[in-house]
């Protein structure tokens, strides 16, 4: 198994779904279009000759100002040949939907549940996608590159008057 | 046939019952057991033999809220915990304390983004603020003393002390 091997698979069976090649430190990665994301994992895992077993991890990137905005990342491992590809598909900042890989994969229900949670993606045919490290209420997506850092200003001693007239204390 | 025949001659000893209501409420104040973050360590290593909280009647950390007098809010309170510190301080019985321990319990310290709350002050009132990242063993010790001291000021029907602000900065820049 080398990385050219597998690109040629690959781009015999997904033809122009591969939108763009790369390669880092030995490691193939390759952008996909959103129709041919799913089927490219499907094939990697059933076919015997790649056996890409093991979703390693799934994550999201925002590239804020570049348009598909948002990316997801999914690194998938052969165990059985030793070897690990990086698949990579956009999600445009309209409508972020990227597929789920939760039918090929039960490890990854949770990591897209977080990254719906922290960046606004949403997976088409996940089985439950609600938020799973923030607070049910919470509004908005914090790991956004547009969203504000602190909430509060730091109170010191110069400006703590005005700091503290309108900071929610609790009451006994 | 009185106590003294049981007890011995006590002779007579007078006080103000506001003095021993307060005395009593010091010398057997329970904290509840829990820890937030990694100041719980540092309370952990208060109450262990080498500072050994419990020659201050403290040695017991209560699991269950309905019999602890004082929570020590030992690390940041995140935003998604709030709650679970609020209700933990409604079960608590009255009459209850709250320790900050900490820079994060006390103000967010290095944590100011959106998870963390800025202070479990905007949680539960807080009686004392120890600061530190995390304190010591002896800071926290020195908290619960001035907490005592506190109590020990405490009027008989119940009225708290205003929180103490304040209002120069304790290092001045020239």
């Amino acid at each position: 198994m080398d990385n050219a091997h597998l690109l040629a698979t690959l781009r015999e069976r997904l033809g122009t779904g591969i939108i763009a090649v790369g390669e880092h430190r030995g490691d193939l990665s390759l952008t996909l279009a959103p129709g041919a994301y799913y089927a490219a994992a499907q094939y990697l895992r059933d076919d015997p000759d790649l056996a890409y077993h093991f979703l390693e991890n799934l994550c999201g990137v925002d590239y804020l100002g570049r348009e598909p905005r948002f990316e997801v990342v999914a690194h998938l491992v052969s165990l059985r040949h030793g070897h690990r590809v990086c698949l990579k598909v956009g999600a445009p900042e309209a409508s972020p939907r990227v597929p789920s890989l939760t039918p090929l994969f039960p490890t990854a229900n949770y990591q897209e549940r977080e990254t719906y949670d922290l960046l606004g993606i949403a997976f088409d045919g996940h089985p439950s996608l609600t938020r799973i490290l923030m607070p049910e209420d919470w509004v908005g997506h914090p790991q956004r590159k547009d969203h504000p850092l602190g909430e509060e200003e730091v109170a010191f001693t110069f400006n703590q008057d005005s700091i503290y007239a309108r900071k929610p204390f609790a009451k006994s | 046939m009185g106590i003294e025949e049981k007890a011995g001659n006590l002779g007579v000893v007078t006080t103000s019952l506001e003095y021993v209501v307060n005395w009593g409420r010091t010398n057997a104040m329970w904290p509840l057991l829990f820890g937030l973050a990694c100041c719980a360590i540092e309370m952990m290593g208060a109450q262990a033999s080498n500072y050994d909280l419990s020659r201050f009647g403290m040695e017991l950390n209560r699991a269950s809220p309905r019999q602890a007098d004082l929570m020590i809010v030992a690390g940041r309170v995140s935003r998604k915990m709030a709650p679970v510190v609020r209700r933990l301080y409604d079960q608590m019985p009255e009459p209850k304390w709250v320790v900050a321990m900490g820079d994060c319990a006390a103000c967010g310290g290095v944590f100011n983004n959106y998870a963390i709350v800025q202070g479990v002050d905007e949680v539960v009132p807080v009686d004392v603020y120890v600061a530190g990242c995390p304190p010591r063993p002896e800071a926290l010790i020195d908290g619960i003393m001035l907490l005592h001291q506190k109590v020990m000021r405490e009027k008989i029907s119940g009225q708290k002390e205003q929180p103490v602000r304040l209002q120069q900065p304790l290092i001045q820049v020239k």
